[in-house]
């Protein structure tokens, strides 16, 4: 038996699972009624994405997506297309609409994917300098080396539009434009990998599947600024792609594309790991300068800025992973195809650690310009549990929450300011109905606060009151002053702090007070959490026409806190009730309410 | 000479300062005692390679602690003295960074992410659930030594959320049933019977 | 291999590629590609990787390239593997545990027919066989 046909089909969460599987059970009756048994397999498979346009049905080798497809489509697919190889297009997704996205000329993509950074990721071993040779690994370097001179490399940075995928969005080729200009006996380039946003992990996959794209970046730029050291700053929590990296830079080395006189060139570059310590503040700048020459990490005022006064004392170009991780691409492919993807302002593609209450989280790369709603929705396959989707959060603890009226914006740098967010490096949070976004601000301030280097007053000092102020919101003693408060104290911080840390730890609160006021006067007027999250808020009770009387919660109850005998209504003590939720969690009746 | 070094340096005992922003005090443990650790002849080499070279003491203070799981006072004093950098640079540096501890962890090392992710999806129940098995909370040993939980920024695992570590080794997709059993097969049976 | 001149560079690169992409009349070998990330390592992608050598080898089956590589983006199907074989479609399986994995190798590499509530999208194209007015071949 050998099949020469597959017809995939979606048998994820997002479609339900009774349609995934009556749709297989029609595709498998219909391929054994036509006798097409011997040479074509169904196979269900897990979810593919695109729930919104779901259920989806795949056929390979033909590599054609179906979506939207019912049970009763079954026998057109399989008579028309497996039977006699002719798709049946009122059924066949529209490939025009990712060749929009992408901009990408004779693009046969359906994916919303396009991944420049994370091109070798899931590809080449990533302990193997000959797997990234074989895939253009280098070549870019090469180019460098003997085809261009540095004001062709800015150039075509330039042309490419790339900006810096670290946070701010600052156009990289300016930064290299500095410290090329300024005359110097040494020179540095930093990588920035360390990567604080709790719930991001784009740099680590990165560095991780494709370490030698960074190293190969750093080349490029110490060539073009006239640097000969680079260091890698990464997260020591990271114990995997340290020891990726610290073999990359050894095969780098014997084979002579780090060290003296590269590739006969006379150029010389080398590497070196620092280690991080565990320092959000670190990802500013000059803090994280402070951080490899082995002090506290804390940032100085600007200017200088490192590109002319850096690394002890000394220009220094600091990249972050992603930015470095697209410059090989760049080379090889010119700035003029870079540019050609994306929005007007922002160029290229990010990279995106989805996570939260999506269904399917994941390393997602997609072209600037796509909108929270494919990435969610089509990509991330909507909300967990088929819950109600409240707001997303890009920037991590610097950026703001997104609501649902805004998940068509196209996503770039401008557009998400525009919001009270930003890009940040690529975290982004789906929160559900159950996520209580006062909730949210508070757990992010906790952050700041605690990161916070305490260096400058308006952070140390602002950073903690707003934190209070929160904390009483959610234990029910907030007043409306509180929030002028809230606003007050943030733009204060915005405008005040020493560093970016500061500057942008009252973003998510100033963002909520913007798009989720409701959430705010809840907790502050009405004296509830409408998530249920804020235990203060929150009292458990149980409905008396629902009760059966089961005593399956007051079993479960911790501190015996339930009274009621078999089969008469149950009371709960809402005195020595812990509001722990087990009764809510464990009834099966719905009879226990909260709110 | 290091044993002088002690001698002056206890002059300037190092407290936690009261301002309250550092995190000092939680780290520091507070006793008169020095200890009697001693560098192994490997990090001493270690230190001695990487002393000319600038901005080593973090990586130094990594080393160290990758050998100790913290950093032992007297190992701290060995290392200004070899590096030659005053034993308050030291300090200063291991409380400004949360990786490095100042107290020696339980045999049995738990890190609950507390990352977005790992929030949003219950962090914080296990934690709690954690206290009641363990009978102790965070940054605390338990009394046998065996187990300390500690909370991290995030492991970088936030497919799996939530996440928790047990002396490096990752669990993914937790939930509070899931720890007694956990906490059994490092030896925490008895405990999780209370 | 020692420091590598210029053209050393060259020639390997298009050795490396035409071992790649071997001629029409050569039947590629088949290629078992295991996502070793963290959080891949962290769902049992080790054990997945020791069971696919195990089974491999059980089966006498020295002809499959068994790989491993970075992250596939697919973290909440973690581990996952990609199989490569010939004149089967190549494919992304996901939650692939030691019993998965000889599965795979039992009903899809040595019976040709894939396996079921396993598979996953492959969610994005190869930047290297996209279209680009640069490149020259």
């Amino acid at each position: 038996m050998a099949f020469k046909k597959f017809v995939l089909v979606c048998g994820g969460e997002g479609c339900g699972s009774d349609l995934g599987t009556n749709l297989c059970d029609a595709f498998r009756r219909e391929i054994r009624d036509r006798g097409a048994d011997q040479d074509t397999q169904v196979v269900r498979t897990g979810c593919f994405g695109f729930c919104r346009k779901g259920p989806v049905v795949k056929i390979l080798p033909d590599e054609t997506l179906y979506v939207n497809v019912k049970p009763d489509d079954a026998a057109e697919i399989v008579f028309e297309h497996v039977l006699r190889g002719r798709p049946v297009t009122r059924l066949r997704y529209d490939q025009e609409e990712s060749r929009r996205l992408t901009r990408l000329e004779g693009s046969a993509f359906y994916h919303k994917q396009f991944r420049i950074v994370l091109r070798n990721c899931g590809y080449i071993d990533p302990e193997s300098i000959d797997d990234y040779i074989a895939r253009d690994g280098y070549a870019a370097l090469e180019k460098v080396l003997f085809e261009m001179k540095p004001q062709d490399v800015i150039a075509e940075l330039r042309e490419s539009g790339l900006r810096g995928r670290g946070g701010a969005g600052f156009p990289t080729w300016r930064k290299w434009v500095f410290t090329k200009e300024v005359p110097s006996d040494e020179k540095y380039i930093i990588c920035n990998a360390d990567e604080g946003d709790p719930g991001a992990y784009m740099d680590r996959s990165t560095l991780e599947g494709d370490p030698h794209s960074v190293l190969e970046a750093m080349a490029i730029a110490g060539r073009t600024v006239g640097a000969r050291q680079g260091y890698i700053y990464i997260r020591a929590e990271y114990p995997l792609a340290i020891k990726r990296l610290e073999i990359a830079i050894t095969q780098a080395r014997e084979y002579g594309l780090l060290g003296r006189d590269i590739l006969g060139s006379g150029f010389d570059f080398d590497i070196e790991l620092r280690l991080g310590a565990g320092a959000f503040v670190c990802g500013e700048e000059t803090a994280l300068i402070a951080s490899i020459e082995g002090k506290r990490g804390m940032p100085i005022p600007r200017p200088p800025f490192p590109a002319v006064r850096g690394l002890w004392g000394k220009p220094t170009v600091i990249n972050n992973v992603e930015t470095l991780a697209n410059i090989p691409v760049i080379m090889l492919r010119g700035g003029k195809w870079f540019g050609s993807i994306g929005t007007a302002t922002s160029k290229g593609t990010k990279v995106f650690a989805l996570t939260g209450k999506v269904v399917n989280s994941g390393l997602i790369e997609v072209p600037m310009g796509t909108t929270l709603r494919e990435i969610i929705f089509d990509i991330g396959g909507g909300i967990k549990g088929g819950k109600k989707f409240k707001a997303a959060q890009t920037g991590g603890p610097s950026g703001g929450l997104i609501p649902a009226a805004y998940l068509d914006t196209p996503i770039d740098y401008e557009s998400l300011g525009a919001l009270g967010s930003i890009m940040g490096s690529g975290g982004l949070i789906v929160m559900d109905e159950d996520d209580c976004i006062v909730d949210v601000n508070k757990f992010y301030l906790e952050f700041t606060v605690d990161e916070s280097c305490g260096k400058c007053a308006p952070c140390r000092v602002g950073g903690r009151s707003m934190f209070n102020l929160l904390t009483k919101i959610t234990k029910g003693q907030g007043t409306d002053e509180d929030v002028d408060q809230l606003r007050i104290i943030g733009h204060a911080l915005q405008k005040a702090s020493l560093c970016g840390l500061g500057q942008t730890a009252p973003n998510p609160v100033l963002s909520a007070l913007r798009h989720f006021p409701e959430e705010y006067i809840a907790h502050i007027r009405d004296k509830k959490c409408p998530a249920s999250k804020c235990l203060d808020l929150v009292t458990y009770y149980i409905l008396p026409e629902k009760c059966i009387g089961c005593t399956l919660c007051a079993r479960h109850c911790p501190v015996n806190c339930i009274s009621g005998e078999r089969r008469k209504i149950h009371v709960i003590d809402a005195a020595r009730c812990i509001k722990c939720g087990e009764c809510y969690r464990v009834c099966k009746f719905e009879a226990v309410s909260r709110g | 000479m290091i044993a002088e070094r002690q001698e002056s340096s206890e002059g300037l005992t190092i407290r936690p300062d009261d301002s309250g922003h550092s995190n000092a005090r939680e780290k520091t443990e507070g006793t008169g005692s020095v200890g009697t650790e001693k560098l192994t002849p490997e990090l001493t080499d270690f230190i001695i390679r990487w002393r000319d070279k600038p901005g080593n003491l973090i990586m130094v203070l990594h080393r160290i602690q990758e050998t100790y799981r913290y950093i032992p006072r007297a190992i701290a004093f060995q290392v200004a003295d070899l590096l030659r950098v005053p034993l308050a640079r030291i300090y200063g540096v291991i409380t400004f960074y949360h990786f490095f501890r100042l107290k020696r962890p339980g045999r049995h090392l738990i890190s609950v992410c507390m990352g977005t992710a790992c929030y949003l999806r219950g962090a914080e129940d296990l934690i709690q659930e954690l206290e009641t098995l363990l009978g102790t909370g965070l940054n605390t040993v338990t009394e046998d030594g065996e187990f300390s939980v500690e909370a991290v920024r995030c492991l970088g695992c936030c497919g799996l959320a939530p996440v928790l570590t047990v002396d490096g080794q990752v669990y993914g997709r937790m939930t509070k049933e899931h720890l007694a059993d956990i906490l059994a097969k490092y030896g925490g049976q008895s405990l999780s019977a209370k | 291999m020692g420091r590598l001149t210029r053209d050393d560079l060259k020639k390997m690169r298009e050795a490396k590629i035409a071992e790649r992409h071997p001629s029409p009349s050569v039947i590629p070998a088949a290629q078992v590609v295991v996502g070793m990330s963290s959080c891949g390592v962290a769902a049992g992608a080790q054990e997945a990787f020791d069971a696919f050598a195990a089974e491999l080898a059980a089966n006498r089956m020295d002809h499959v390239k068994l790989q491993r590589t970075g992250c596939i983006g697919l973290c909440f199907s973690e581990p996952t593997v990609e199989v490569a074989a010939p004149g089967l479609p190549t494919v992304v399986y996901g939650r692939v545990n030691s019993e998965i994995a000889r599965r795979i190798v039992r009903e899809h590499l040595i019976g040709g027919q894939l396996l079921d509530d396993h598979i996953y999208d492959k969610p994005a194209a190869d930047l290297w066989n996209a279209p680009s007015g640069e490149r020259k071949e």
